[in-house]
Order: C-alpha cells, then structure tokens, then sequence
C-alpha cells in the first residue's frame, strides 16, 4: 500500500479494496501478535487495535507524506496503514534492532522519521501538546502540513486535552485532533468519566470545528478525515474529529474484562469494520470471495515474512544501551561528552 | 567594558539568538506584553513582533510540549516558564517526552529545546514560588541542566543551549537577576560543559553553583581573613557534572564543603558526595560536608527563610569543621 494522498476516493474499484486490504493487514498482524505475545516473543504490554481498524485505514489515505502523525500506545494500526513497513514493525515488537525504533520502543512506541510518525506515546494524553508543537513550526515555516494527532477518550479527561485544544485553537494552528473513542479509558466507561459524554461537544466549547463519525464504516472515516484535514490545511485552524468505534480485545493483555458484558462486546462485533465494508463491496460488485481469499493469502504472507523477518533479527549489542541518550558529539558544534 | 546586570545580560543573549536565526522564538507566560515576570524579555515583542515573542495561555504542560513538538519540527524554541515550581505542570513533557524520545526512536528524533527557568529563595515568595528543583532535574537522563551564576553566563550560556541538539534546561536564580557588574562588549557563547574554578585556593575545595556562588565568594573571603585558603568551584553544569574539574580541585585541596539551595535528601549534593566518595576517597583528608536548604518547604518571612537557606556563616562554620581537624 502506498501513501501517497488524493487517490481518487470512491470512483474506482481500486481504493476502495485498498481500504479492505489495509483493514486486514492490521487485522491479520495482531492476530499473529496476540499468538506471539502468548508464545513469549512480545513482552511488555501489548494493546491491540482490533475492532477498530476503519479509523487508522480510513484516515491515513486523507493525509499526505508531508503531514505528521501522532499516536497513542494503541498505534499498531496508524504504523501499518501510514506505510511503515510491516517487517520493521513486528521487529519493533521482538525488541530487535532492526525494529523502528531499533527496539527500544516496543509495541508502545513505533517511531518512524521516513513516514512522520512521532510515535508511539504510552502517557494518555501526552502525545497532544507535541502534535500542537508540531503544527506550530509548520505555521511558523509556512509549510501547508496537517498534524494528525490521535488519541482515545480517555485522554479527554486530561488537563493536556484542554490546554492543547484551546492553544491550537487560539493560534489557529493545522492540528487536526482524532478522537477514538471506543467507550472504555482502560475499564472506565465513558459515563463514568465524562460530566459531558457528546465529546464533539467539548471541542465545539474551544470554538473548533467538530463532528463525530462512525468510526465503524471505513469510508465514512476517510471522507470526514479528508474534508476536515483540507479544512485544516487551508489555514482555518483545527479540527475535531470523533469516531465512535470499539475495541473488540481486552485493553491490554492482562486484562480480564470485568467492566463489560460480553453481550455488549458480541453487539459490536456485528458491526465488524471488515465484515461490513467486505459486504458492502460484494453488494456492489466490487469484490468477490475469491478475491477477499486472494487477500487473506497475500496477508498472511506478509505477516508471516515479518515474523521471519523479526525471528532473523537481531539484538542491540549492550555496549550500546546508553547510545543516544544523547546526540553524539561532532565537530560542527561544542564538545559535548554526554556523560553524566 | 559596560556595566550591565544578569537580567540585562539574558535579554541581550535573547537579542542576539533571535537576530542570528530565524528558528529561534521564545514562549511562555507573560514573555510579551507584560515583559516577562522578571522583566528578562522586556521590549522583545517591539523589537521582534508576536510571531517571536510568544504570550501563551497559563498551561505549562502544553506551550512545554508544544515547544518539544516545534523543536521536532525543525525550530529552536525558547520555553521560558515562570519558576521552577510552574515546571512541575510540565514534568510529563519534560521527563517522559523531551528527555526519552531520542532514545526510545533509536536515535531518529532529537529534541533541540531551551527551556529557561527561575529558582531558587531570597525573595520572600514562600514555598511555591522559591523552591531548588534544579537537582531533581538533574536526576533525569537525556537532558541537560545549567545555572548560569555569573554575568558572561547569562548572557553566554542561552545561545551554547540553542546549539545543542538536546533539551537543555537554564535554571537562573531569582536572586541574581540584579546582580550588576561589567562585562566586556564583544561577550558571547561561552562553553556549557565545564565547571569553573571562581577562586584558586589551597585548604578547602567549596563546591556550588547558582544563586549560592556569591554567598561560597563572600565566605571564602571571611575565610581568607582568618588563614584558610578556600578554592570555589562554580559547578555551570549539573548534568552532565564535571567531574574532572571537581576531582582536580579537591585532589589539590583534600577537603571539600558542598554548597546546594536544593534540601539535602535524595539530592544534587548527595550525589557530588557520593561520587567524590568513589573517586577520591583517599585523597580525602577530612570528611565531606554540606552545607544545604533545612528540610522545610521555603516560608515567607525573611527572618525563617534567610535561615532555611545556605548562608555565609554556615558555609563558614562547615569549613572550620573540617579544616581545623587534624588530616
């Protein structure tokens, strides 16, 4: 899949499979995480994305190379469907150098200079005040860029929520904040964090243009994305989006739902993004069942060549631990030892 | 030659960095209209428009991360937040993003941000206005933490910062903002790595930095006046500390009194004596001493908070302590 943005949305048969193939590629990859996770190749903690798909694969194609990305510890599926290479980022997951973030990350903290991608931040909320940072030195450079910058609900409840909605409103800056809202922060349901549960709402409240999409339907997410960004990058300031998804996985791999029924769970399951865009196109004539066959083949090969490609890593040598801590020293600037 | 102040001297390393490069702008509370809450940014707006000079709303957390983000974005941020207490708003920017983020990215990002500070007691502000975090600071790799002291430090020490490809904090003592003296028309950039050497002596390496270098100054001459030869060692850097400096001079003199507005638990000067402990045990001919905050939060009137901090008879009084034994 590439990245480049502006590929005819809707009028052929090719984006809309590209947007079936993406849902799938992140769909396929944790699967196979969760089984490594359980076969103790991936440690640490292990947020999967599933349920939620439509929003990382609708959104990315509205965004240009140029734009920059933000995420969450819940950003698996913003790598993927931004273009970081699948092989790179299941070797991010094993902790092994050739990961993107020469595995001192993890599944917490995929960074990639080559797509934009400021990770990857594990403090709710903490990812926001830099995505207003980075839309500020594209204002201050004149550069027509959208910062995307996704977060969860849970993030709502932060004081950084407030602080950066109202400066990026304030300074009009091309903040194009993504709202995920799955209904859980962790195991606390919305209405038990929220006075105000229509968050659209309390961005409205910052005089930001705001509006909440179905963050099930693939393209629903990639029209608003797209509007909304070319809004932004316009000049008229940020925007707010909310997409109303879920997560089908517990929040992280220990966690043993005890805040939800399983009914509620099962509910949302049939409204499964795969499931409902793959009958979507079928109804349309888009897509048969051999393709989507031919799909789940090239899909698992992929995954299973970034397995290998993980498997084939290799680790950092521990000489290496403090490289980086700080910039090394060269000759262009003052000596600077960066030993403490 | 020209007389000028520390603040004055700040303000001029502001001109110069924001004249020089274009990437340069400066933000935070009242940096603007108001002038700075201690008057360090003074006539910048007129001189250098909103654009540059930056009045953000009170949300330190956020014009913080937002100077990280801008940093990344290829410009050279001035964050300047009010006093050190403030800061603590913005500690998740600070230790969990600026200070990791070229690590945890393998290398690929770096976070090229000044970010200036007042500390430290003296004005009567009480205890969340005067506090000594600066050590705290320093406990934290992937940043960098200076405390100019001196007039061609403050006006040297902002444009090495700007230079760095990592966050550095400059934490100025609220103290010495007055501080007058001259200092030499063409000063400029001055090195951010080593600690200085402020007075040569031969009994008694006193080790500080900040708004504490006068006080060790005026108890090393007292010193002086009763036989004891005390060398002052101006620390600059706090992390990374200097420690080939620190080492050189206490191996000279065999003693060593610490001298820290931070309180002592857990501190900047715990962790000077520590290392001096390991490195220069035997050169040692009388136990380390300190001289510190008392462990109280900073109260409001002068009589308790002169007494809180470090002054000049205690500095004195800890020297004799461990000169006058027998090595």
């Amino acid at each position: 899949m590439s990245l480049e943005a502006g590929v005819i949305h809707g009028v052929n048969r090719e984006h809309p499979l590209r947007l079936l193939h993406e849902m799938l590629r992140i769909r396929r990859f944790e699967e196979k995480c969760a089984e490594l996770y359980s076969a103790g190749k991936i440690r640490g903690f292990l947020h999967l994305y599933i349920g939620e798909e439509a929003v990382a694969a609708g959104a990315m194609p509205a965004l240009g190379p140029d734009d920059a990305i933000v995420a969450t510890y819940r950003e698996h599926g913003h790598a993927i469907a931004r273009g970081i290479p699948m092989d790179r980022l299941m070797a991010e997951m094993f902790g092994k150098q050739e990961g993107c973030s020469r595995g001192r990350g993890g599944s917490m903290h995929v960074f990639d200079a080559a797509t934009r991608f400021y990770g990857g931040n594990a403090i709710v909320g903490g990812g926001l005040p830099i995505a207003v940072g980075l839309a500020l030195s594209d204002q201050m450079q004149h550069r027509p860029r959208v910062t995307a910058c996704f977060f969860g609900d849970g993030a709502v409840a932060e004081g950084e929520f407030h602080e950066s909605m109202n400066l990026a409103a304030l300074w009009k800056l091309p903040v194009l904040f993504m709202c995920e809202n799955n209904l859980y922060a962790m195991g606390t349901r919305v209405e038990r964090a929220q006075s105000q549960t229509d968050l659209a709402t309390k961005a409205r409240s910052y005089l930001m243009g705001a509006e909440s999409v179905d963050g099930m339907d693939v393209e629903a997410v990639e029209s608003a994305t797209r509007q909304a960004a070319e809004a932004v990058r316009r000049g008229n300031g940020p925007m707010f989006l909310e997409f109303r998804t879920y997560r089908f996985r517990a929040h992280s791999m220990f966690d043993a739902e005890l805040y939800r029924d399983k009914a509620e769970v099962e509910e949302w399951k049939r409204r499964d993004p795969i499931v409902m865009f793959s009958k979507a196109l079928a109804e349309r004539g888009v897509v048969t069942d051999a393709l989507i066959a031919a799909f789940d083949t090239s899909v698992s090969d992929e995954v299973n060549q970034a397995v290998e490609f993980a498997e084939a890593g290799t680790w950092e040598a521990i000489a290496d631990l403090t490289k980086d801590v700080y910039t090394p020293p060269d000759n262009s600037r003052p000596a600077s030892t960066g030993a403490v | 030659m020209a007389t000028t102040t520390y603040r004055e001297a700040i303000r001029a390393a502001h001109r110069e960095a924001l004249t020089k490069d274009p990437r340069v702008f400066l933000m935070g509370e009242d940096v603007g209209k108001y002038g700075g809450s201690y008057a360090v940014s003074k006539g910048l707006l007129a001189e250098f428009g909103p654009e540059r000079i930056r009045d953000t709303p009170l949300s330190e957390s956020t014009f913080v991360g937002a100077g990280i983000g801008a940093a990344l974005g290829g410009m050279r941020p001035i964050v300047e937040v009010m006093t050190v207490n403030f800061s603590l708003l913005a500690l998740d920017q600070i230790v969990n993003n600026a200070a990791t983020i070229r690590h945890m990215s393998g290398g690929q990002f770096s976070v090229p941000l000044v970010i200036r500070m007042a500390t430290g007691a003296g004005r009567q502000l009480a205890a969340q206005h005067a506090h000594s975090l600066e050590g705290w600071y320093a406990h934290i790799p992937g940043i960098r933490i200076v405390a100019p002291a001196t007039l061609e430090d403050a006006r040297g020490m902002l444009w090495s910062a700007l230079q760095d490809p990592d966050p550095v904090l400059i934490f100025e003592h609220q103290t010495l903002y007055n501080l007058e003296g001259s200092l030499a028309d063409n000063a400029g950039a001055v090195d951010i790595d080593r600690a200085a050497v402020r007075r040569a002596g031969r009994d008694v390496s006193l080790v500080t930095y900040g708004g504490t270098l006068g006080r060790t100054m005026q108890a090393a001459e007292s010193l002086a006046a009763e036989g004891i030869d005390a060398e002052v060692v101006d620390l600059r850097s706090l992390r990374p500390l200097d420690m080939p400096t620190i080492l050189g001079s206490v191996k000279k003199t065999h003693r060593a009194v610490i001298v820290d507005e931070g309180w002592k638990s857990g501190s900047l000067s715990a962790e000077l004596m520590a290392r001096l402990v390991e490195q220069a045990f035997f050169d040692l001919d009388a136990p380390l001493a300190r001289v510190c905050t008392a462990e109280v939060p900073i109260p409001y009137p002068k009589h308790l908070e002169d007494a809180a901090v470090p002054q000049p008879p205690a500095i004195i009084a800890a020297v004799r302590g461990i000169v006058n034994r027998r090595g």
